[in-house]
C-alpha cells in the first residue's frame, strides 16, 4: 500500500461526492490509500494570473503547509506529494506551487504566515517548497499503471460507448498540464483497460464555460450543446469527466441547451473513477449512482448494459 | 533619583488616546474603565462588562507596534500609549430566513451568505477574533456545507463583528456562524429525550394544577417557598 | 502609469510581441459573444488605447480556458492579459455581478467551485 496525501476540496464533498466515494475506493484497490489532510482550506480556485496578486496565493499555499505538517506529524513519511481527484483543486495547488518558486513571492507570503504562530488556529510554518500537486489520473498513470488497471477488472465495460471529456484545467497551460493540451490521451488510455469502446469527442478538449454558469447560462447551454453534440452523433452513450465543474455544466446545464438547440438527446455524464468502480465490480455503494447526484441518471443506461 | 521616581510614577498612570485625544488614566483600568475615569459616558458600546455580550468591540494599536489589534473594551487593561476607539455596531448584512423552511442541506449557506465563497483564508478573521475562534476555518467548513463543524467551531461567538470589519473579502462571519448553530440545534443536533417527555407532560396538563395552586399562594408563601426550596447538587 | 503600462505590469506579458495572426481568436470558444476578439484587445494594448477595451465585454466574457495561451505562437500568455484587464476594473471596486441578484434556486445546486472561481473573476 502507497500511503499519499488527499486534499478533498469543496467539490467532492458537496456536488461531487460521487467521484470522491469511487475514486478513493478504486484507489484503495489499487494499492493506493489517500490519506486526508487533517485541516484543509477551498484551495481558492481559480489561480490569481495576476503577477502582484499574492494574497489569492494565501489559500493553496496554506493547503500545501498543511502536507508539511502532515510529514512533521508522521503521518506519512518523506512526502511531498499531495494528490486531488477536482481538476480545478488540481490546477490551482500546482499554479501556487510553481507560483512560489520566486523566493521573493515566497518571502513576502511566508512573511504573512510568520504572523500567525501566536493565535489559535494558526499555521506555525511558512511554505518550505517542493511539494507537488498530483491529479489522480497522474497517480492512475505514472504510479499505477494502465496494465495493473486493466488486471483489476472483473467486468468489462464491453459494449459501452463512453466519449470523454476532459475540459481545460487539467491539461491547460502547458506548465501545468497533465498531458498534450492538444492531444490528450490518458482518459482513453484509462477507459480503454477498462474495455470500453472509445468514441471520438472532438471537443473534449473545449472548455465547459466554466464559471459563466453562475452569471452567463446562455453561454454555458451554448458550449454545453458543442461538447455534447458531436460526441452523441458519434453515438456515445455516456460522457466522461474528470472536474466536477465540466460535469456541472455537461449534466445540469443540458435543459438549457435543449432550449436551444432542440436536437439535444439527454446523455448520461459521469466521472471515470465510477466507471472503473463498475469495472472493478466493487460494492455499489461505491458506484456513487444512487446519491442523487446525477441530473440525467445513468442507471437506466448501466442496467441496460448489465452493468449495475 | 530623579529617574527611577518618574519611572515608578510611569507605572500607575498610562497614557492613552481615545479616538486621537490623550488622556492620562491610572493603569490595570480596562479600556472601558479608562474611557469612563476620562469622562466619557456610555450609551451604546457597553452591555454586560463581562466579555459574554459582545457589545464593546474596540480596535488599537500601541505606540511603537505596527500592528492593528481588537479586543473587547471591558475585558483589555489599557497600555501605555494606546491608540483606542470603539466600534460599537457592525452595519453587517443579515438576510431574513425562516428557520422552519429551511433544510440543512450543503448548499445551505451559499444559498443565503454566497460571498462566503470569496473567502481567501487569509485568517484575518481569526486573528482578529477576541474569543479566540478559529474564525478562517469555520468559513471554509461553510463552503463545503459542514454545520456540525461550524457549530462547533463557533460556539464561543459573542457576535461582537470585529471579524466582519476586517474581512477584506466582506464576509460576515459570525452571522453566518449563527445560521449554522441554529440548523444544528434544529436539524441535527440528537434531541433530549427528557426535555421532549417533559414538553409532552406540561401539554398534557400534568402540572396545571400545581401551577393553579402557585398562582392562587400570596407573596409571603411564595417567598417562604422559595427559601425552603430543594436545592440540586451541584 | 497610464493604462497600457498598467496591464503589462500586472499580466507581465510582453505584448508587442504579438503580431497580430489572429490564432487566439479563432481559438476561442467564447469568442462569439464578446463585442471585440481577444486579437483586437491585444492591438488595443499595443497601442495604448486600452480605454476603448473597457468599452467591450471581452474580458469578461473570457473563461479562463487558456486555449489562445496554449496555441499563440510568440508565446504570449493572453489569458493573463484578460486578468490584468479584469483586475483593473476590480481594484477600482467595480464589480461585474451582483451577488444579491443570483437566484436562490439556483444557489441552491451550485458546486461551490462554480461560486468561488466566478467571485474571483467577476467580484473585487
Amino acid at each position: 500500500m502507497i500511503r499519499l496525501p488527499y486534499y478533498p476540496g469543496c467539490a467532492v464533498q458537496t456536488t461531487a461526492r460521487n467521484y470522491a466515494i469511487s475514486g478513493i475506493a478504486v484507489a484503495e484497490k489499487l494499492g493506493v490509500e489517500l490519506v486526508e489532510l487533517p485541516k484543509w482550506n477551498c484551495c481558492g480556485v481559480f489561480p490569481s494570473l495576476a503577477t502582484d496578486d499574492l494574497m489569492r496565493h494565501l489559500a493553496p499555499i496554506r493547503n500545501l503547509i498543511h502536507v508539511q505538517e502532515m510529514n512533521d506529524s508522521g503521518v506519512v513519511q518523506n512526502e511531498n506529494r499531495v494528490v486531488t481527484f477536482c481538476s480545478m483543486c488540481f490546477h490551482t495547488l500546482k499554479e501556487a506551487s510553481l507560483f512560489v518558486k520566486d523566493e521573493e513571492k515566497l518571502g513576502k507570503i511566508n512573511t504573512f504566515f510568520e504572523r500567525e504562530k501566536e493565535f489559535v488556529g494558526g499555521v506555525k510554518q511558512g511554505y518550505k517548497g517542493g511539494i507537488k500537486a498530483l491529479d489522480f489520473l497522474e497517480v492512475l498513470r505514472d504510479i499505477i499503471g494502465y496494465e495493473k488497471i486493466a488486471k483489476e477488472v472483473k467486468k468489462p465495460l464491453k459494449g459501452l460507448k463512453v466519449a470523454p471529456y476532459y475540459g481545460c484545467l487539467v491539461i491547460r497551460p502547458r506548465e501545468i498540464g497533465i498531458d498534450d493540451p492538444e492531444n490528450p490521451t490518458i482518459l482513453e488510455n484509462i477507459l480503454e483497460a477498462l474495455g470500453a469502446e472509445i468514441i471520438n469527442n472532438p471537443n473534449r478538449t473545449q472548455c465547459c464555460g466554466s464559471y459563466h454558469t453562475i452569471d452567463r447560462k446562455d453561454i454555458v447551454a451554448k458550449l454545453t450543446y458543442d461538447n455534447l453534440i458531436y460526441p452523441i452523433r458519434n453515438g456515445a452513450e455516456v460522457v466522461v469527466t474528470c472536474c466536477p465543474l465540466c460535469t456541472f455544466n455537461l449534466d445540469f446545464r443540458q435543459k438549457e441547451a435543449r432550449e436551444l438547440h432542440r436536437d439535444l438527446k439527454e446523455i448520461p455524464v459521469m466521472y471515470y473513477t465510477q466507471l472503473m468502480a463498475i469495472a472493478f465490480e466493487l460494492d455499489k455503494q461505491f458506484y456513487g449512482v444512487d446519491l442523487e447526484l446525477h441530473h440525467v441518471d445513468p442507471r437506466p443506461l448501466l442496467k441496460a448494459k448489465n452493468l449495475y | 533619583m530623579e529617574i527611577k521616581q518618574k519611572k515608578e510614577k510611569k507605572e500607575e498612570i498610562v497614557r492613552i488616546y481615545i479616538m486621537g485625544r490623550e488622556y492620562k488614566v491610572p493603569a490595570g483600568l480596562t479600556i472601558m474603565k479608562a474611557m469612563e475615569y476620562a469622562g466619557y459616558r456610555f450609551i451604546r458600546g457597553c452591555g454586560c462588562r463581562g466579555g459574554f455580550c459582545g457589545g464593546c468591540a474596540t480596535v488599537y494599536r500601541v505606540k511603537g507596534d505596527y500592528k492593528l489589534r481588537m479586543a473587547l473594551a471591558c475585558q483589555k487593561t489599557v497600555e501605555d500609549g494606546m491608540y483606542t476607539s470603539q466600534i460599537p455596531f457592525t452595519p453587517a448584512e443579515k438576510p431574513i430566513y425562516n428557520l422552519e423552511e429551511l433544510s440543512p442541506s450543503v448548499n445551505v449557506f451559499l444559498e443565503y451568505y454566497p460571498e462566503i465563497a470569496k473567502c481567501v483564508s487569509c485568517n484575518t478573521c481569526t486573528k482578529a477574533c477576541p474569543q479566540d475562534l478559529e474564525v478562517m476555518d469555520y468559513v471554509q467548513a461553510a463552503i463545503r456545507g459542514d454545520i456540525q463543524e461550524v457549530a462547533e467551531l463557533s460556539f464561543d461567538c459573542i457576535m461582537c463583528g470585529l471579524c466582519a470589519m476586517r474581512c477584506p473579502t466582506e464576509i460576515v462571519p459570525y452571522n453566518v456562524a449563527l445560521l449554522a448553530r441554529r440548523l444544528y440545534g434544529k436539524y441535527v443536533m440528537p434531541k433530549a429525550k427528557h426535555v421532549e417527555e417533559r414538553i409532552k407532560e406540561i401539554e398534557s396538563g400534568k402540572f396545571d394544577e400545581e401551577i393553579r395552586r402557585l398562582k392562587e399562594t400570596s407573596m409571603n408563601n411564595l417567598k417562604e417557598m422559595y427559601e425552603k426550596r430543594e436545592i440540586e447538587p451541584e | 502609469m497610464d493604462l497600457a503600462e498598467k496591464v503589462k505590469s500586472i499580466s507581465g506579458e510582453d505584448v508587442l510581441s504579438c503580431y497580430q495572426c489572429g490564432l487566439c481568436s479563432g481559438s476561442c470558444p467564447v469568442r462569439y459573444a464578446m463585442d471585440l476578439s481577444p486579437t483586437q484587445v491585444i492591438r488595443l494594448v499595443q497601442i495604448g488605447e486600452v480605454e476603448k477595451i473597457f468599452e467591450s465585454n471581452t474580458f469578461w466574457i473570457c473563461s479562463t480556458c487558456f486555449t489562445c495561451q496554449a496555441r499563440c505562437p510568440r508565446k504570449i500568455n493572453i489569458t493573463k492579459i484578460m486578468e490584468a484587464l479584469r483586475q483593473i476594473r476590480l481594484r477600482r471596486d467595480q464589480d461585474k455581478i451582483a451577488l444579491s441578484k443570483i437566484p436562490k434556486e439556483e444557489l441552491k445546486i451550485f458546486p461551490p467551485i462554480a461560486l468561488v472561481s466566478n467571485f474571483r473573476k467577476t467580484t473585487s
